[in-house]
Formats: structure tokens, C-alpha cells, sequence
């Protein structure tokens, strides 16, 4: 029994960091057609920043992450306007493979910045586990957890409470329409873009200092931000967030009882299943791309 | 008149660059080397082509190799068995180099193995410790680091001073982790310890909870971990972070002791770790003048002091590869492959010699090193 409990909070904190790698991508998706293949490169990129602040320059830990999180909004508006506007009516292929390119160039320009070895973030938290009863989770998990959770939260209530999330459904359903009733497309692509890219920064610098930081940490986080958005459903928030905390469980639950061997591949696996029973998975919004 | 002129003086300048190449290598002697100097195990692989470049300038500085300078060719193979594959075929066939060191994991040197077969080019294995290597008959195979058999045997002599009851094992899922964990329990069995649990783990993966809950839950009292250091690094902390309070013994020598005492800190606390050399100790390495003149040349260059272990690998493997060529009389594959088998090198390992192993008439050669055990005590390396 205290095995089991213990599965289902790692599978709860690991749940809560895979859904705001989700949301940061579905966002993108959902309101922009875009495949955003730099996603997990700015993962990394949170990550070598929070480094670069905390072990470099000796940057309080927490206001690191927020410097993480803006310049991942600047490095995402960067890209939008460099890469994404001039393509905007381009085919979803052209897209793409524009973006394939920046991951690539990402990657290796991290690479030459930081060397291939791994680097470690220090952070103010005690070592010692908090303990609750036979189970016990480390406090700086705990922290990301409730920061991922806080996160989620905040572009929950954006999207659906404000002005600026308004005109950003209106997008999403209907990019003709919501142009000619005044909404500034472009505006909104560059800033859902920025939005996803925040997002994505902000889960690299929450993690980084739990794991280590390398060039290629970007692949896996990438890989699993997308089995996350096709398991919730293209485009949608819920769909995400319930996406990632079920993928946790299927990991964890996976590797606990069935071989951890396969643990990656219990998400797959569980993608396939939902394919198959539900295509638009679990959560599909109504409008989606063909 | 001008444009001929301008095409005649790009032709030239074309020829000029195609001949350059072929000049410098009349002069030099190349010796190729694919190492992971990027991806997951980008540290080890560092350390390794580091204490290449060591061996490169000692044997230049004393006059190189038939009196022609020697010039190491080193490839990144990305941490990833197919890259392997594509360095190895990039430095045979496009910079022609008589013989090839390489490529750290066992998984990635299976890879390149036919390659050797298919040109007829011998190399020197300075990590990898999968069995197969050296057993699937392939004779261009020359290996300088222990096999996990050796590895668990020469651990089994000591393993009485542990005092172990029950164990567990957490490995990498690819050739290196798995065959470390079969040698290791048939060892344990045979002393009349029991196994617990055998878990697995992606050489990608971050996240070792699950199998760590479950490596908890069958309890013992030591779990066994075969992986590189970023891996172990992680195991150790999240070890901490679930209570797994089971004494940790990593196996495979790229445990990096100094890099785990500098990144997971107190929860490297008490965990022992089987070496192939000690930095820490050079003098009481069997070739202690070769030891102490590697490490010095290492902290001299400002290495990380924690790559030792690894980077002394680098070292040995190219001496290997030098000491044949310098018998054999020519940088050739074959007459390379021939010498190999008579060199004695004193390496910073220990003495470096070949006995056969596999199927008669195409063994594999492989060399009978030293395996040391250090621990981490109040944050530094001791022996125990």
C-alpha cells in the first residue's frame, strides 16, 4: 500500500509539470496551426537561464525563474516575428519545416554556449523530504508542483476571463471572422505565441533544478508536450492539463506494476488507445484543423 | 581574356585546396576516435577525447610515430548508436586512418562493430563492457576496458567486506546496463546473496521515481546502479528525496566520484563506486611514473580533475594504438591488427596486454585490467 501511494504522488507532482509542457504547445496549436517544433528548445532554453542567473551571476532563485519566464516571452516574440509572420498563409508543411530548422539551430547554438555537459542548479530548499506518513516527496518538487499548478491556473482565467482571451478564442473559432469584427490577428499571433514560449521557459526553469540541464533535455520534455496535446485533444486547455497528470499516472503506474523498462512507452501506448477509440482525443475542441 | 583568367586562377585555387589535405597527411600518422562528446553521456565522452589529446602531444613531444607527427581525428557520435556508425564510416573512409578508438557505450561500439569487418580496420575499446563485444567473433575488436564478467568477478573477491544481504538493481536499458546486471547477480547467487528487484531505465530518462518506490518497497539493503554520471547523479538525489535509504554500489567506472560529490552533494554521502583508476591515489597505481605524468599533464591543461576517471581511458587506448603502429613499422589496418596482439603498454590502468576471447579463429582481443573500489566519505573520495 505505501508503494501504491507513493506512485500516485510522484505520478500527482510529475502529472502537474507534464501539463504545463502541454498547455504551453496546445495554446500554439490550437489558436495559431502551428507544429511548434522549438517548443522543447525553449524548455532548454528556461533552463540554461535559470542556471546562467542563479550559478553565473548569483541571482536570487525564485526572481531567476521570473527573468526565465520573461525572456522565454521575449525569445518566443522574437521567433513569431522573425520565422512565423512572414509565413502566415504559407502550408502547415512550409511551417514546419521552418521549425524543425529552428530546433535544430536552438539546440546546436545551446550546445556551442553551455558544452555538452550536464549542468546542475543549486536551489534553497532543504535536501530532507517532506515526509507525510509512509510516502514523501522532496520540498523542491513540492514548490514546482504548486508553481505548475499556480501557472495553469493564470491562463486558465486568461483565456476565459479576460479581454485579450477573449479575442483569442475569437481567433481560435474563427480567424476570418474575429479579423473583421476588429480583433488584431497578428498582434494576438505574436502574443499567444510569446504566451506558449512562457510557458514552455517557465517548465525548464522549474526543472532544471531538479534534474540537470543539458543541450538535448528539450528532446524528451518535446516528445512528451506532444503525446500530452494528442492525448487531450488538439488546442485544448482542459484536454492538456487532464492529458498530462493522465500520462504521469500511466508512467509511473506502468513502470511501477507492469516494467519499467517500458515505462516511456505506457504513454504511447495509451495515445494508441485513445486514438482508436476517441481520434480527437479526450478533450477536443470543436473546431480543429482537418 | 579576364574571365578565363578568374576561371583558370578558381581551378587553381580549387586544386590548392583538394592537394592540401593530402600534403598534411603524408607527414602525419591519423588515428580515429568517435566519442559521445555531445547528448546524454557528453561528459564521459568529453573526459575520454580530453586524455586522448594528452597521449596525442606525449607522443609528439617525444619525437611521434615513425617519425611522423600523429594527429587524432576525433567524431562526435552524439551519444547515439546510429551516429556511431556514421563517424566510424566517416573516419575510414573519408580520412583514410589505419585504426579507430571508440565509442564509449557498449551499445554504440556493437554498432560500429560490422563496420570494422566490412573495411578491415582494427579498434581499441576504451569503455564498453558489454560481453558481446568480444565474444561475437569479430577480430578487428581490441578492448582495454574490463567486460562486466571481470568487472563483477574482481568485485566478488571484495564483496565479503560489505556484508550484503539482499539487493536490488537500477539500470540504463541498453547493453552496458543489462549485461552489468546479469554478471553482477550471477555473482551475488554464487556467494549465496539474494536478488530483489531489477529495474530499468531509459539512458534519456530524468524521472527514476517509479522505480525507485518500487526499489524501496522490495526492500535490501544495497541496489546496484550501472549507468553514467548524469544518471547517477539524478538516482542519487531522488533516492534522497523517496528515503531509499539502501546502500548505493555503482559498477561500469563512470561514476565520476568528484562530479557526484559537486552536483548531488549530500546525497552522494556513503554510496561506493567501482573505478578502473584512481586519480586521487596516483602513486599507488602498478604504473605509478605513467599515472602521476597523466594526472599532472591533466591539471596542468586545467581539466576537470573529476573526468580522470574517465579521461585516463582516452590515454591508454591511443598508447595502444601507438605502441602497435610503432611495432608494426606502418600505419596500415592490417599490419596494425597483426601487432596489436604482441604490445605491452604500461598504461595508467596497469600493464595493457590482449589474451583471446570468442569463437576460434576469429577471436576478439581483450585486456585483463585493474578494478578499484572508492567511496564518498564526508564529501570526499576515500578508499573504504
Amino acid at each position: 500500500m505505501p508503494e501504491f501511494l507513493q506512485h500516485l504522488l510522484n505520478a500527482l507532482i510529475l502529472g502537474g509539470t507534464y501539463a504545463l509542457l502541454g498547455i504551453g504547445l496546445t495554446l500554439i496549436f490550437g489558436i495559431m496551426r502551428v507544429v511548434n517544433f522549438t517548443h522543447g528548445e525553449l524548455y532548454t532554453f528556461g533552463a540554461y537561464m535559470v542556471f546562467f542567473f542563479v550559478m553565473v551571476l548569483g541571482v536570487n532563485f525564485f526572481a531567476s525563474i521570473l527573468l526565465a519566464m520573461a525572456l522565454g516571452v521575449a525569445l518566443g516574440a522574437l521567433i513569431e516575428f522573425v520565422l512565423l509572420r512572414p509565413l502566415r498563409g504559407a502550408d502547415i508543411d512550409t511551417t514546419m519545416l521552418v521549425m524543425i530548422g529552428a530546433w535544430i539551430a536552438m539546440q546546436n547554438l545551446e550546445q556551442f554556449t553551455w558544452t555538452g555537459i550536464a549542468k546542475s542548479i543549486d536551489h534553497p530548499f532543504p535536501l530532507d523530504p517532506l515526509v507525510i506518513g509512509e510516502v514523501s516527496v522532496s520540498w523542491v518538487r513540492v514548490f514546482v508542483f504548486a508553481f505548475a499548478v499556480l501557472l495553469i491556473a493564470v491562463t486558465y482565467l486568461l483565456i476565459h476571463w479576460t479581454r485579450l482571451g477573449k479575442a483569442m478564442r475569437a481567433t481560435f473559432q474563427d480567424r476570418e471572422t474575429a479579423a473583421l469584427m476588429g480583433v488584431n490577428v497578428k498582434g494576438i499571433h505574436t502574443l499567444t505565441f510569446a504566451f506558449g514560449s512562457c510557458l514552455a521557459a517557465a517548465a525548464g526553469a522549474l526543472l532544471g533544478p531538479v534534474f540537470v540541464v543539458a543541450p538535448t533535455i528539450g528532446d524528451l520534455a518535446a516528445l512528451k508536450a506532444f503525446a500530452i496535446v494528442i492525448l487531450g485533444g488538439l488546442g485544448s486547455i482542459p484536454g492538456a492539463t487532464l492529458g498530462g497528470f493522465v500520462l504521469g499516472l500511466a508512467e509511473e503506474l506502468g513502470a511501477g506494476y507492469v516494467s519499467s523498462g517500458y515505462r516511456d512507452a505506457m504513454g504511447f501506448l495509451l495515445i494508441i488507445l485513445v486514438l482508436v477509440f476517441k481520434p480527437t482525443g479526450l478533450f477536443a475542441a470543436k473546431e480543429r484543423i482537418g | 581574356m579576364s574571365n578565363l583568367k578568374r576561371v583558370a586562377l578558381f581551378v587553381a585555387g580549387i586544386a590548392l585546396a583538394a592537394a592540401a589535405p593530402i600534403a598534411g597527411s603524408a607527414e602525419t600518422i591519423k588515428i580515429g576516435v568517435t566519442q559521445p562528446l555531445t547528448g546524454a553521456v557528453a561528459a564521459s565522452g568529453n573526459y575520454v577525447a580530453q586524455g586522448a589529446k594528452i597521449a596525442e602531444s606525449f607522443l609528439n613531444a617525444s619525437g611521434g610515430l615513425l617519425g611522423k607527427k600523429v594527429q587524432l581525428i576525433i567524431e562526435d557520435n552524439k551519444s547515439n548508436p546510429k551516429e556511431a556508425v556514421a563517424t566510424a564510416e566517416k573516419l575510414i573512409v573519408r580520412d583514410k586512418v589505419p585504426a579507430l578508438m571508440g565509442a564509449w557505450s557498449s551499445t554504440y561500439t556493437l554498432a560500429v562493430m560490422p563496420k570494422l569487418m566490412e573495411y578491415g580496420v582494427p579498434m581499441v575499446v576504451e569503455t564498453s563492457s558489454s560481453g558481446k563485444i568480444t565474444t561475437s567473433g569479430n577480430p578487428w575488436i581490441f578492448r582495454i576496458s574490463p567486460t562486466s564478467a571481470m568487472e563483477a568477478q574482481s568485485f566478488g573477491t571484495k564483496v565479503g567486506q560489505f556484508n550484503i544481504k539482499k539487493a536490488n538493481f537500477l539500470v540504463v536499458n541498453n547493453d552496458w546496463g543489462l549485461g552489468a546486471s546479469n554478471q553482477f547477480q550471477k555473482m551475488l547467487k554464487s556467494k549465496g546473496i539474494a536478488v530483489g528487484v531489477v529495474e530499468t531505465m531509459d539512458a534519456k530518462a530524468t524521472d527514476m521515481s517509479a522505480q525507485l518506490a518500487k526499489i524501496k518497497a522490495a526492500g535490501g539493503d544495497t541496489v546496484f546502479v550501472t549507468t553514467g554520471v548524469e544518471q547517477i547523479t539524478l538516482v542519487l538525489k531522488q533516492m534522497k528525496e523517496q528515503r531509499v535509504t539502501q546502500r548505493v554500489i555503482t559498477t561500469g567506472g563512470s561514476s565520476s566520484p568528484d562530479q557526484l560529490i559537486a552536483q548531488a552533494g549530500a546525497a552522494a554521502e556513503g554510496s561506493f563506486h567501482l573505478l578502473f583508476f584512481a586519480p586521487w591515489f596516483p602513486g599507488s597505481a602498478p604504473n605509478p611514473e605513467v599515472a602521476t605524468a597523466f594526472v599532472n599533464e591533466w591539471n596542468k591543461r586545467g581539466h576537470n580533475f573529476a573526468g580522470l576517471t574517465e579521461g585516463f581511458r582516452g590515454h591508454d587506448g591511443i598508447m595502444t594504438i601507438a605502441a602497435a603502429i610503432k611495432a608494426a613499422g606502418k600505419a596500415e589496418p592490417k599490419a596494425i591488427q597483426k601487432a596489436l596482439w604482441g604490445v605491452k603498454v604500461d598504461g595508467v590502468n596497469g600493464d595493457i596486454a590482449f589474451i583471446k576471447q570468442g569463437p576460434k579463429g576469429k577471436e576478439s582481443a581483450q585486456n585483463i585490467p585493474n578494478v578499484y573500489v572508492v567511496t564518498i566519505k564526508s564529501g570526499k573520495v576515500a578508499l573504504p
